[in-house]
């Protein structure tokens, strides 16, 4: 554990607000992530997880607060932002009708990465994920599990200084799992990477994650070490405590348009793939 | 540079690789030129107006490059439900170049669509009247394409989803085709349609492309064609990477 070795922050997230409309997803929130740190970020469905990850990512513009990642503000230097981090989002972001090698090498050209290196550098990466003997197979004929890997190796392509994973393992077989988290954490014990994730799985954030935040209703209501957490709200496990936090209700969460639009591509069944 | 190329590649690659659209996107012009090419052929010659397959060749290409045009535009919104738009999103690059490529790619694949039916206009029997002038028309339509591609990924930017799909193909794809004079000539029209069909884009394209194809006397002028084309063109496609840079994934 190297959490308490003061690298410095590399994430420092000021007096955040979100608002759409009447509604406030993200409520003045304030938190820091420490240099090279594994950071879990939880909370229920609606939450505000998602919407926080997307200020941090720059795909928002905040209501109001400050986010400083790696030294850049994400609103007055995006493109600062965007070159230190990598993602893997919650839902794919692949191109379906490429092939692995192809979805790896839009990537090396987005973040410019210098023609000399960029071979063997996409080569290393697919094979750290084991995807390199199909890396001219076209990106739609991957299982569920083979995709999230060449996510990873993707979002850590250009050395990121922080990679943020929202809800990386879900829809994964544990063996799957498990090779994905020996992935982040060698490359976070080997460069120094900082690790934001989140995650349904009160388990494995005890497992890897060094410090955890808890989101409720747009406030966080809890950060420290899991045992913190533990000894905070008396609970023998983590979810336990988290259900503590946050109460036993099921949150309801509305589909946004784009889920609506992902069922009805379903039911047009493949009109483009 | 680089990102624009790595955009316009990825359309292309797209394009080849879905054989099925291909084919399926033939099969609209290949039955209008049969259904109306021969069908109002005797009728047209009556009149005295002459071949209305050399007629309504150029006025079918055109309507080939623009389906597939303005569906290359509304791409956009496909590329947000399978999430690939996120990618492109976080990526440190300008919006401006992400949709200049994506243009230029959708621009590409449409006027290689129009190719295509050139060729079949060919098979049924259209000759073009000067081989010299083929290049001015190639012109034409890549202006038309880079247009209409312009507008499609305006309008799909303002989407969520494709709800409004429908809506913009009977209320905006539909009439600029058919009121655009692709069909019939644009001479001896009522006033009102004469108005309308002025403010139809494609009027001008489908002007342009017959002047070059069969040396018919351009309605609009083949100037007042390629100015208006252009101009169109150049403010879609800013209007079009302004709406582009506002999407928030």
């Amino acid at each position: 554990m190297s959490y308490n070795i003061d690298h410095g922050n590399v994430i420092t997230v000021s007096n955040l607000v979100k608002k759409f409309g009447d509604f406030t997803a993200v409520d003045n929130i304030s938190f820091e992530v420490k240099k090279g740190e594994i950071f879990a970020f939880l909370g229920p469905n609606g939450a505000g997880k998602s919407t926080t990850i997307k200020m941090l990512t720059t795909l928002l513009h905040p209501t109001q607060g400050t986010v400083t990642l790696n030294g850049h503000d994400t609103t007055s230097d995006k493109n600062g932002v965007r070159k230190s981090i990598g993602i893997v989002f919650q839902d794919p972001s692949l191109d379906d009708d490429l092939t692995a090698m192809e979805n790896m090498e839009f990537h090396a050209t987005c973040y410019k990465i210098p023609h000399n290196t960029r071979k063997s550098r996409i080569e290393e990466m697919l094979r750290f994920v084991e995807l390199w003997d199909k890396r001219d197979e076209l990106v739609k004929t991957f299982s569920g599990g083979m995709k999230r890997r060449l996510e990873i190796a993707r979002g850590l392509l250009h050395h990121p200084a922080i990679l943020f994973l929202d809800e990386p393992t879900l829809g994964l077989d544990p063996q799957t799992r498990n090779h994905m988290w020996s992935y982040v954490k060698d490359i976070n014990e080997k460069e120094g990477m900082t690790v934001f994730f989140t995650t349904h799985y009160m388990e494995e954030a005890d497992r890897v994650a060094e410090r955890i935040a808890v989101i409720d209703h747009g406030k966080i209501i809890a950060t420290g070490i899991s045992s913190e957490l533990k000894a905070k709200t008396g609970a023998e496990s983590l979810e336990d405590a988290f259900l503590t936090l946050t109460g036993h209700k099921i949150r309801e969460e509305e589909a946004s348009g784009v889920d609506r639009m992902r069922m009805m591509g379903r039911v047009w069944g493949g009109r483009r793939r | 540079m680089d990102v624009i190329y790595i955009m316009w590649l990825r359309q292309l690659k797209k394009y080849f690789r879905s054989k099925s659209r291909i084919v399926g996107s033939l099969g609209q012009p290949l039955l209008f030129l049969l259904a109306f090419g021969f069908g109002f052929g005797a009728v047209f010659k009556k009149a005295g107006a002459g071949n209305y397959m050399q007629f309504l060749a150029p006025g079918i290409i055109i309507m080939s490059v623009l389906f597939t045009a303005i569906f290359s535009g509304i791409d956009v919104i496909w590329d947000r439900q399978f999430g690939f738009l996120k990618e492109t999103m976080v990526a440190p690059v300008s919006r401006f170049q992400i949709m200049l490529g994506k243009t230029l790619g959708g621009a590409t694949v449409a006027s290689i669509q129009g190719v295509i039916v050139f060729v079949l206009t060919l098979i049924v029997g259209f000759r073009p009247h000067d081989l010299i002038l083929l290049p001015l028309g190639a012109i034409v339509v890549f202006l038309v394409a880079i247009l209409f591609t312009s507008l499609g990924i305006a309008l799909a930017s303002t989407m969520e989803d494709m709800q409004g799909f429908q809506l913009i193909m009977n209320f905006l794809v539909m009439p600029i085709f058919f009121l655009s004079g692709a069909l019939f000539p644009l001479e001896g029209l009522p006033k009102v349609m004469d108005i309308i069909a002025m403010l139809d884009p494609l009027s001008y394209g489908v002007d342009g492309l017959r002047f070059s194809f069969i040396g018919s006397e351009a309605v609009f002028g083949m100037t007042t064609d390629m100015v208006v084309l252009f101009l169109l063109a150049a403010a879609l496609l800013g209007i079009g990477s302004r709406l582009f840079e506002r999407i928030q994934v």
